[in-house]
């Protein structure tokens, strides 16, 4: 790696950094350090406390400004003379369209998030730019390259899923904190402060459903001149008590599963204690509503302490009152934020008491707001790494030095020695629908299945896209635009409504649909079939793509549905992790020689259990070189040369 | 520990960090106290994850002043030298470590380390050493390991693109999970003199040949007494010459110790800036295990080689001294 011949390979070559956090900030100091000149930035966001401990190009006084124009500032200091151009945008602005990708050399992703990472390697395939993708969480993380053509793109392999759970055990048989996390954010946070509109799976039903259903819905409003500690009260009796009840007398339910309790705030808080309840002067003396809190007003400092049940049920009540006292104005559009120091406490403290009810261990509100905000694990050593391996790649991509790119893991463990360890980029996965285009299989119910369900369910969740055009033959039945006359508008609006096989042209068994992105520049065909029933737990969409394998992530859960009959929604509560390392499927052609359980410890223990637990796979070969083996349907051990 | 509770204000800062290695280990950083010497880029690149990190303070000693090779691969030096006023490299790069982290001390010791007496090193809990010769590393060594307190001792460097580091922890006690369980381990390390001398013929066939690489150019250095990395293309050949004779004399076959990679050595003496930031961060990772009793640290050598992407752990220890 001679400096001449590095420096030459430099020279006019234009780059994109797509992310100036925690690999960002790293890699836009390597880049600088390393003799590229110019550099482009996108990032929408801006800085905040919790970046600083890792993304050093900022301080305390850039909080709140854009991450992208502060980091060109820093990074200037030391290398004034370069070209850096910094937008505070979203990667997916129309802006960003093929056009502008075409100008680059090469792309290098520094993102969080699978939604973004899946947009930019549309638009690198579509451009034809090559792409060095990364990720980090904790001490691991890992430097893939991906150049159509070559190698492998970003969506060759199946990415997980974001994890999801069963209706049933969020809603009546929690087994874990986490349960308990989602029912508190998700369906009570939601019910109380947010859109009142939005299908909601709080109530427990009794089988009996008629009975219950009509009246628990009014449960949650205030009543007329009812006091604020009555209501939180009555509100905490119901959802903690009754609702139990409720769950208990479904008896087959609890026949090989522990009953949970119910609890009553008054078995909890003797009355004195309410009134003492709440000093709400601590918080008088400040207007920034950021800062109203449960804690500060009872007198709680440590997030890491574990609240016994009764200080988390006078948490929940101040927390509950101090909504309605002091932010009113926003309940009803309120959305769970990791940010929101008085939601996070809420949550906090209704996830504990649930959990008191069915015997998990309890956790504290630092512990839960990491699990409720899906925060990422990230320390600036990793991220110093991993940007250091992405500007080696990137050097080889501007060399054209093909045969020598590498994708690298970083591991927290050595496996056979290595804590970096490279292995060889796999070749493209031919049934890969983005950079293969073969056609994808839809299962669902075009009898009973709108065109709405087809657009959220799989158009915008599963494929990605964002500005869809939908078409049966020549017939366009739905597509995203500005520039639609309001007749289309209208014409598409009435479409999302009607069910599939009742559409002006109809989408019926046996026939293809094509689904396109116009700004992603991908087609995309799915072959139709009609399927009568779903499986309400395991198949939560009602309806079942393939083609493309996807590893499923619903939780494994032999619940039957129960108690659940009242459920107003299909949909499973989602859980979405942010950051992304990949694990390697495993494959049936093993020739392991050494623990390669070690690595793949390593990936799982990262995900806290909570991701796929894939093994990692090494082959060794016969010139010492590492291999990972993957799902031997879609490559087995194949080499680029 | 000991029911100390960390600050808000620490909390807040700290916060995505403390989720990946728990308060206790931050507790711990925030009383530990590093030393480093020899400001260039992949030290710079180990000062910043240790600040970022949290420590209580960080020393640093070069009193060089600034050159256009010195600070090449160094972000911590702007590139203007009107503002350098006479500053030494620490003191350029101690003014920039500072607002990385208010909450750590960090400040600026001169003089001549290999001078250091054991009194000075007594003040650490980590020593870091880098641009020097092997003498002043053997010598840093051996007084922290006459010191009754328990030093991590460290020795980095970069050379075209690759990257060594030294570890030495003496006796060691760390706890690591396994399945869910804390177990108590412990490992035993040699010096750096004990380390390099034990004959090559004795480790494991498969030795990274950056690991005689670099105890070439070292002793060629030493021999020819140099300044560290102060080599050129006309040094080769008497380079290459050396390398022969060390093989000879340790009876290794020299395609163990291939001319190309010293050629690469020698040609390219500055260091490649993402080399010094995955080092950098081997580094620092390292230290917050030593420093946390945290995770099987690694012995006793770290290498990484951009060429081909490995970056591999050895074990250089002669048998008889065992773990
Ligand atoms: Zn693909």
């Amino acid at each position: 790696m001679a400096s001449q011949q590095q420096f030459s390979a430099l020279k006019g070559k234009k780059v994109l950094m797509v992310g100036a956090g925690g690999i960002g900030c790293e890699l836009l100091k390597t880049l600088a350090l390393s003799g590229f000149q110019d550099i482009h930035i996108i990032d929408m966001d801006t800085i905040e406390v919790s970046n600083l401990n890792r993304q050093f190009l900022f301080r305390q006084s850039h909080v709140g400004q854009s991450k992208a124009k502060v980091a060109r500032e820093a990074v200037l200091k030391f290398r004034p003379h370069i070209k850096i151009t910094p937008y505070h945008a979203n990667v997916k602005d129309p802006d960003f369209n093929v056009d502008f990708f075409k100008q680059f050399n090469v792309v290098l992703n520094g993102l969080d998030n699978l939604d973004a990472r899946r947009h930019v390697n549309r638009l690198c395939l579509a451009a034809e730019v090559p792409l060095v993708e990364s990720g980090t969480t904790g001490f691991l993380g890992q430097v893939t390259v991906h150049v159509k053509g070559r190698t492998e793109c970003y969506e060759c392999q199946p990415k997980p899923a974001p994890k999801t759970y069963p209706v049933c055990t969020i809603t009546s048989t929690p087994s874990k904190f986490v349960h308990c996390i989602v029912w508190a954010k998700d369906l009570l946070f939601a019910k109380l402060f947010g859109d009142k509109n939005q299908e909601n799976d709080l109530n427990v039903h009794s089988s009996d459903v008629a009975s219950s259903s009509e009246k628990a819905e009014y449960v949650f409003e205030r009543r007329k001149d009812e006091d604020i500690d009555q209501y939180g009260r009555r509100i905490y009796d119901h959802v903690f008590g009754y609702n139990i009840e409720v769950a208990l007398s479904n008896e087959e339910t609890w026949k090989n599963r522990t009953r949970p309790k119910p609890i009553y705030s008054s078995d909890v808080l003797p009355n004195g204690l309410v009134q003492q309840n709440g000093n709400l002067d601590k918080n008088c003396a400040t207007d920034d509503l950021s800062s109203v809190s449960a804690m500060a007003s009872l007198g709680m400092k440590n997030p890491q302490d574990i609240w016994s049940l009764m200080e988390n049920s006078r948490i929940f009540l101040e927390a509950f009152k101090l909504f309605f006292m002091k932010r009113e104005k926003e309940i009803g559009n309120l959305t769970f934020d990791k940010d929101d120091q008085l939601a996070v406490e809420f949550v906090t403290a209704a996830a504990n008491i649930r959990a008191s009810s069915f015997d998990i261990p309890l956790k504290s509100l630092f512990e839960a707001k990491g699990i409720a905000g899906n925060i990422v694990h990230a320390v600036a050593t990793t991220n110093a790494i991993i940007a250091g391996l992405i500007v080696t790649e990137a050097i080889k991509v501007l060399q054209s030095d093909t045969k020598n790119y590498r994708m690298t893991y970083c591991l927290e463990h050595p496996t056979r020695k290595m804590l970096l360890m490279p292995v060889e980029p796999f070749e493209a996965n031919k049934s890969c629908y983005v950079c293969s285009e073969t056609p994808l299989k839809l299962e669902i119910n075009t009898r009973r299945a709108k065109l709405r369900d087809f657009v959220e369910k799989i158009v915008k969740a599963k494929l990605g896209m964002y500005f869809p055009l939908i078409m049966h033959g020549s017939a366009l039945l739905y597509e995203v635009g500005d520039d639609l006359d309001e007749d289309m508008v209208a014409n598409y609006a009435a479409n999302l409504e009607k069910v599939l096989s009742e559409l002006p042209s109809p989408i019926t068994s046996g026939i293809t649909v094509t689904v396109e992105d116009m700004k992603q520049e991908l087609t995309c065909n799915i072959n139709i079939k009609h399927r009568e029933e779903f499986d309400e737990e395991k198949e939560p969409d009602g309806m079942l793509l393939s083609g493309w394998t996807r590893a499923s992530s619903v939780e494994k859960d032999d619940n039957k549905p129960i108690g659940n009959g009242g459920s107003t929604s299909n949909a499973s509560v989602e859980v979405e992790k942010n950051d992304e390392i990949r694990t390697v499927p495993s494959g049936k052609k093993r020739k392991v020689r050494e623990v390669p359980m070690a690595a793949a410890q390593d990936f799982s223990n990262a995900a806290d259990g909570t991701r796929n637990h894939n093994e990692l796979e090494v082959i060794v070969d016969e010139d010492d070189f590492l291999m990972l083996g993957q799902d031997p349907g879609i490559n087995k051990k194949k080499r680029l040369q | 520990m000991d029911g100390e509770v960390l600050t808000e204000q620490e909390t807040a800062l700290y916060d995505r960090q403390i989720r990946v290695w728990g308060v206790d280990t931050q507790r711990r950083l925030s009383k530990a106290h590093i030393l480093v010497c020899g400001m260039k880029g992949t030290v710079a690149e180990f000062c910043k994850n240790i600040v970022l990190a949290g420590v209580s303070s960080l020393t640093l000693v070069d009193d060089r002043v600034a050159t256009e090779e010195a600070i090449s691969a160094n972000f911590l030096i702007p590139p203007d030298e009107n503002a350098y006023g006479g500053k030494t490299l620490a003191e350029l790069c101690c003014d920039s470590l500072k607002d990385f982290n208010p909450m750590v001390r960090v400040s600026v010791e001169k003089g001549d380390v290999s001078s250091f007496g054991g009194d000075f090193f007594d003040k650490y809990d980590v020593v870091v050493a880098s641009c020097c010769s092997l003498a002043t590393k053997k010598s840093i060594n051996e007084k922290c390991r006459k010191l009754s307190k328990h030093i991590a001792f460290y020795t980095v460097d970069c050379r075209d693109s690759c990257g060594e580091i030294f570890v030495d922890l003496q006796h060691h006690r760390y706890s690591k999970k396994k399945l869910d369980e804390n177990i108590e381990c412990q490992l035993q390390y040699p010096s750096i003199e004990e380390a390099i001398s034990v004959p090559w013929r004795a480790l494991p066939r498969k030795v990274t040949k950056l690991y005689f690489a670099m105890r070439v150019m070292e002793r060629f250095e030493e021999v020819e007494k140099r300044n560290p990395g102060d080599v050129s293309s006309a040094d080769l050949p008497g380079i290459l010459k050396l390398k022969k004779e060390l093989c000879e004399a340790n009876s290794l076959n020299e395609s163990h110790v291939p001319d190309k990679l010293l050629e690469r050595l020698v040609m390219c003496t500055r260091e490649f800036p993402p080399v010094c930031a995955i080092i950098g961060g081997i580094l620092g990772q390292e230290v917050i295990k030593a420093i946390s009793g945290k995770g099987e640290p690694l012995k006793n050598f770290f290498f990484f080689d951009a060429m081909d992407g490995k970056g591999i752990i050895e074990d250089i220890s002669s048998p008889d001294s065992g773990s």
